[in-house]
């Protein structure tokens, strides 16, 4: 665990070592800011509801470019001979990379909690849901990020596991939107297994565990077969 | 008479005895105990062998030298032993450790530079020296002072508060070695650790090689000759996949030291390569003869091994005469180190005897 710990801070360290962690969240602030602030004064309401439905957009890129690099790089480089041949269970080194790329996720979110905080000097609103609202991104955002780690360890190029990663959670993302041209069998499974449908329940403001569940099933499955994949190389 | 039976009588259970007796010898006396042991260590890549069954053995304070062309398996037995990668066929055994079941184990003991040199370029030495010793579990006090002796150790100095990035070929390799010495480990794999580096730099290297090498184990690959000559207790020179010698860099150079003769007679009725061979094989002195292409059509050309030092060039010139050849060509070389490893490497068979048999 000691070990998971140290890999996770040395990646988040990593990500204000270089300019492409600034860049991706200031990006991700600047677009949700214009997006959320502009149409906000014509609708006269107090709410921050639009906020999460545009993060959760936001994300499909964001989430991505967070985890493009943590194997890929690591294997284009070589680095990852030096990291695997220490004394650590190759869990350890996913679980180390997912959690480094949470916590800067987290950072991430923290700054956006400015935007409810301003609103509410306009308004009273319901904090309820807006909290649901953060664990909904948190879930989702991390499942996001463990797809990441996974295409991440599928290839030596960042570009490659940022646009895999991107296509399977836009995918997951947007499947529940062709819910009309889906055989009525299907459509019950199709739906359970879109992000769209868990998100909207959890922003809703019911804490569903069924919906908790899913993201942790994601996530789960994800850094396993991630796992897998890092393990193969052994055996190739 | 009876004497000497029951001599012989006692003496067959002591014998028994001795090899366990050399066992217990072996655990006090730690100088000699194994601490790399592969046996028939095989390497499958989709349909290409990298290594075919390589055993070997590698004790405490021994510092042993992979030679080998490019793509011969040096690196790939370094991954294995590592356990960065799995053989297909057979084990080993690191610092007792099994590399299948003890990974973990086989890891703690090991430190290891890969043939990249590969950093974080992000980081700074001493950020990227204090990240290995934490996933070395070495924290606080401990840490420091490691990471102080390494720094100190391998020259660093200098240095420590830079990025990587910025670092020169020379000083990227002494963090990657930097690294490998952080949790002061019983063996080093050490994947060319000298190339890319100007002369100075790689004589420092060397010389710390050698100093590290005299408590611990040390496998380091190369394909420079001269510095395992210089570095190494012994030497494996594989090729192909397969180990084709183990030896001391003497006993290269011993190898290598042998003279041999070229004889390059005109072709005449009655001399054929086969009845050339012949009458000079009956030389006093002459260990081994065999056919070379010759360089022209009318001329045949002979290599003789000599059995000793002494100089062959007068028997041989009378043999010639003796036997009516004309002598066109009678010179005496000595065979250096690049000669052999060319012999040993460019090969198929690991025996070289064989090879020079199949050459005939």
């Amino acid at each position: 665990m000691d070990r998971t710990l140290t890999i996770a801070k040395r990646e988040f360290r990593g990500y204000f070592n270089s300019p492409a962690a600034y860049i991706v969240v200031c990006l991700f602030l600047l677009l949700l800011g214009f997006f959320f602030w502009s149409p906000f004064f014509l609708a006269n309401r107090a709410s921050v509801r639009g906020m999460f439905d545009l993060m959760s957009v936001l994300l499909l890129p964001t989430a991505p470019a967070m985890t493009m690099g943590l194997l890929s790089e690591e294997k284009r480089t070589g680095t990852i001979e030096v990291l695997l041949t220490m004394p650590v269970r190759d869990s350890e080194v996913i679980l180390g990379k997912f959690l480094g790329a949470l916590s800067l996720l987290s950072v991430l979110l923290l700054l956006t909690v400015a935007y409810p905080l301003s609103v509410s000097t306009l308004g009273t609103i319901d904090w309820g849901p807006i909290l649901t609202g953060y664990l909904a991104l948190l879930l989702q955002g991390s499942a996001m990020l463990a797809i990441g780690v996974l295409a991440s360890s599928w290839t030596d190029n960042q570009l490659i596991a940022f646009f895999v990663a991107g296509m399977m959670c836009f995918a997951l993302w947007i499947v529940s939107r062709f819910l009309p041209f889906i055989p009525q069998q299907a459509a019950g499974i199709i739906e359970w297994i879109s992000f769209d449908y868990h998100f909207r329940n959890l922003v809703r403001g019911v804490i569903d565990t069924r919906n908790v569940f899913y993201f942790l099933s994601v996530i789960g499955l994800a850094l396993a077969m991630a796992f897998r994949s890092l393990e193969s190389r052994r055996w190739s | 008479m009876a004497a000497t039976t029951i001599a012989g009588r006692c003496l067959a259970p002591a014998e028994g005895r001795t090899p366990k007796r050399a066992g217990a010898q072996r655990e006090s006396l730690d100088m000699s105990e194994v601490m790399i042991e592969a046996l028939d260590l095989s390497k499958r890549y989709d349909d290409s062998l990298a290594l075919d069954k390589v055993s070997m053995e590698v004790r405490r304070g021994e510092v042993l030298g992979f030679l080998g062309p490019n793509g011969a398996g040096k690196s790939t037995t370094m991954k294995i032993l590592t356990c960065f990668t799995a053989p297909t066929e057979g084990t080993a055994k690191v610092n007792g450790c099994d590399i299948f079941d003890d990974s973990l184990g086989v890891r703690k003991s090991i430190g290891y530079l890969p043939e990249s040199t590969a950093l974080y370029h992000d980081m700074l030495v001493l950020e990227y020296l204090q990240f290995v010793a934490e996933m070395r579990g070495l924290n606080g006090a401990e840490q420091r002072k490691q990471v102080k002796k390494v720094v100190e150790e391998t020259g660093l100095e200098g240095v420590f508060a830079k990025g990587i990035q910025t670092l020169s070929k020379g000083y990227k390799q002494r963090v990657g070695l930097a690294q490998a010495l952080l949790h002061e480990p019983p063996i080093l794999i050490l994947d060319e650790p000298m190339s890319g580096l100007d002369p100075n730099q790689a004589v420092e290297i060397r010389d710390l090689i050698k100093e590290i090498g005299r408590e611990r184990t040390v496998i380091l690959s190369t394909h420079n000759l001269a510095e395992v000559q210089v570095a190494c207790d012994r030497v494996l020179i594989i090729s192909k996949g397969r180990i084709v010698a183990d030896d001391t860099p003497a006993g290269l150079s011993e190898r290598a030291g042998k003279r041999r003769y070229l004889v390059t007679v005109q072709k005449s009725n009655g001399l054929s390569e086969t009845s050339g061979c012949a009458a000079l094989e009956k030389i006093s002195g002459v260990q081994r003869v065999r056919s070379l292409a010759a360089e022209a059509e009318d001329e045949l050309s002979f290599e003789l091994l000599p059995t000793t030092d002494e100089d062959l060039r007068a028997p041989v010139f009378k043999a010639a005469v003796d036997n009516g050849y004309t002598l066109l060509d009678l010179h005496r070389e000595g065979q250096n180190l690049e000669q052999v490893f060319r012999d040993l490497t460019t090969t198929e068979s690991p025996d070289p005897e064989a090879h020079d048999a199949a050459a005939e």
